[in-house]
């Protein structure tokens, strides 16, 4: 079994923006869906692009690292044999009939401090 | 108590202890919104309350027991205007619960007390708050707001006007920058040993910035914004006194006053722009250059011989020559050398030729000037083709300084340069 990375990218809009009735709860059943058929590994789900800090060397500024239309939500981590069936996980999620579209990564290597 | 001067009592405790009384209050709201909300409430209140009782002897006192009382009762109605962001983060000190704690169990109590105990207990809630604007995570246009707003209590919709965004703009800037702070944990302290040099060069950036806007004001009729350059002053001043030993505050001070001691110098009647070799001196502020002076001579020998040390030695150099004639180029042009070390700006290096022009002639300063064009993205820097002009008239290619001039005034979005730079046009012979 192999694992990959999801992120979850999305055009970035107004931080006075609100997420649309609905969205948010359509995300958690996603995430419930896949705990329960045991292939989620691990879900972050981030504060918005705007609140983010970037460091370049010593110099620190206030936005995200890239310049970019589109941002990073947040990511899964997930358990696949193979490209194909992450693929599969990766196509079902919400983002896609909600502006956004994911990225898949498999994951080279991961450590999760234990409870 | 007569109304008027009930009116003037408030508006110098709002200008003096807007950031103490914000402070003190933040420590029990733990949320940006809702201490600003009491705050704002207390000096309501005190302009009744002091027409009835008369002026407190200690009104910073009076004011933060009534806005820390405010933010009790909103604690404990629990949250009807409390915004859903997590707390803000202090680190040392009694926690706000023991405050309110002792809030709750001095409640009857007359005004001068509670302040007294919580100036002890938190003798620099100013200085973190100065800090916190000016945290470098947020951009500069939020730490410059944000000082306004918080430190200054600067009203919204004067902050936009005086850096020219609309109010909803800033309002949403603002907004914008209270959530980082809240939701990215940013703290209200003041920065360890170890941090402390960063963190301060970047107070004294904002206190800069705020500076040069109202000294030249990037756009606009006028050339120049007093209040901006007032408040400037006022927060050079008052974290002097809250840091009387850091040197590079000292220096800071030093740089604002002598280029402010021009202020009544620099533009005519109708408000046109008056060079430096043009300027009466006698209108120059003679008191604050010499303040200015007093500072540098202490900061020399204590302080890293860095960007505000250099620039604040070249103001004194401009500002104390009795005639123009007089100004000792030589020792301003090596400053400059060690000033460009230090912080390699192209904006430093077109000053400097301005220099050279005095030191080894136009042709050489312009030769200077025509490199930085075409290298150093000043390409669109209305400055350089003011200069530019300015050297070409003296070397007589009057045709060429037009065009140059032209340019100048095509860049610059301040009104009183762009006539200042049409009545050079109008002057210049084309032979």
């Amino acid at each position: 079994m192999a694992q990959y990375a999801i992120f979850l990218y999305a055009p970035i809009t107004d931080d006075d923006v609100e997420a649309a009735p609905g969205q948010r709860e359509e995300h958690e059943k996603y995430s419930e869906v896949m705990q329960e058929s045991g292939a989620m590994v691990a879900a972050f789900a981030l504060e918005d692009f705007s609140i983010a800090t970037s460091l370049r060397g010593d110099v620190i500024t206030d936005g995200p690292f890239l310049e970019s239309k589109e941002v990073v939500l947040g990511l899964y981590v997930v358990d696949a044999p193979d490209l194909d069936a992450a693929l599969v996980i990766a196509r079902q999620n919400p983002i896609h009939h909600q502006g956004g579209g994911v990225e898949v990564r498999p994951v080279e290597g991961s450590w999760i401090r234990p409870l | 108590m007569d109304q008027t001067a009930v009116e003037l009592a408030v508006a110098s405790a709002h200008r003096d202890e807007w950031a103490r009384v914000l402070g003190a209050t933040m420590r029990i709201t733990r949320d940006l919104d809702v201490a600003e909300e009491c705050v704002q409430e207390a000096y309501a209140a005190a302009l009744v309350t002091w027409v009835r009782e008369g002026v407190p002897d200690n009104p910073g006192a009076w004011l933060t027991t009534a806005a820390r009382r405010r933010a009790v009762d909103v604690l404990r109605r629990e949250t009807t205007f409390r915004s859903k962001l997590p707390l803000l983060i202090e680190s040392d000190g009694p926690d706000a619960n023991g405050e309110v704690d002792e809030m709750t169990k001095n409640e009857g109590m007359a005004g001068g007390r509670g302040f007294e105990e919580v100036s002890a207990a938190v003798p620099d809630q100013r200085l973190r708050l100065i800090f916190m604007c000016s945290h470098p995570a947020l951009n500069p246009e939020a730490q410059l707001a944000l000082t306004l707003r918080l430190v200054c209590g600067m009203p919204t919709a004067d902050i936009a006007q005086c850096l020219l965004v609309s109010p909803s703009t800033m309002s949403a800037r603002l907004t914008r920058a209270k959530r980082k702070i809240s939701l990215a944990q940013i703290r209200v302290e003041v920065p360890g040993e170890a941090e402390l040099p960063a963190r301060l060069h970047s107070v004294l950036s904002v206190i800069y910035l705020l500076f040069t806007s109202g000294h030249t004001a990037p756009s606009g009729d006028s050339l120049l914004r007093g209040e901006l350059i007032d408040e400037s002053i006022h927060l050079a001043r008052l974290l002097r006194s809250l840091m009387p030993d850091e040197p590079e505050v000292a220096v800071l001070l030093a740089l604002l006053l002598a280029n402010d001691a021009r202020r009544d110098a620099r533009l005519g009647a109708d408000g046109e722009l008056i060079r430096l070799e043009e300027q009466d001196r006698t209108l120059w502020d003679a008191a604050a250059i010499g303040e200015a002076q007093q500072l540098v001579d202490f900061a020399l020998p204590r302080a890293q011989p860095g960007r505000f040390v250099l620039q604040a030695a070249i103001a004194l150099l401009y500002a104390q020559p009795l005639t123009f004639d007089d100004t000792e180029w030589s020792r301003i042009l090596s400053l400059y050398d060690d000033l460009l070390l230090v912080w390699p700006s192209p904006v430093v290096a077109l000053n400097r030729a301005v220099v050279v022009w005095k030191t080894s002639g136009p042709e050489m300063a312009l030769r200077e000037v025509l490199e930085l064009e075409v290298r150093d993205r000043l390409a669109r820097y209305h400055y350089l083709f003011s200069v530019k002009g300015q050297l070409l008239i003296e070397l007589g290619r009057g045709q060429e300084a037009t065009v140059a001039f032209r340019r100048a005034a095509e860049l610059t979005s301040n009104e009183a340069e762009r006539s200042f730079l049409n009545s050079r046009i109008a002057e210049t012979p084309l032979a």
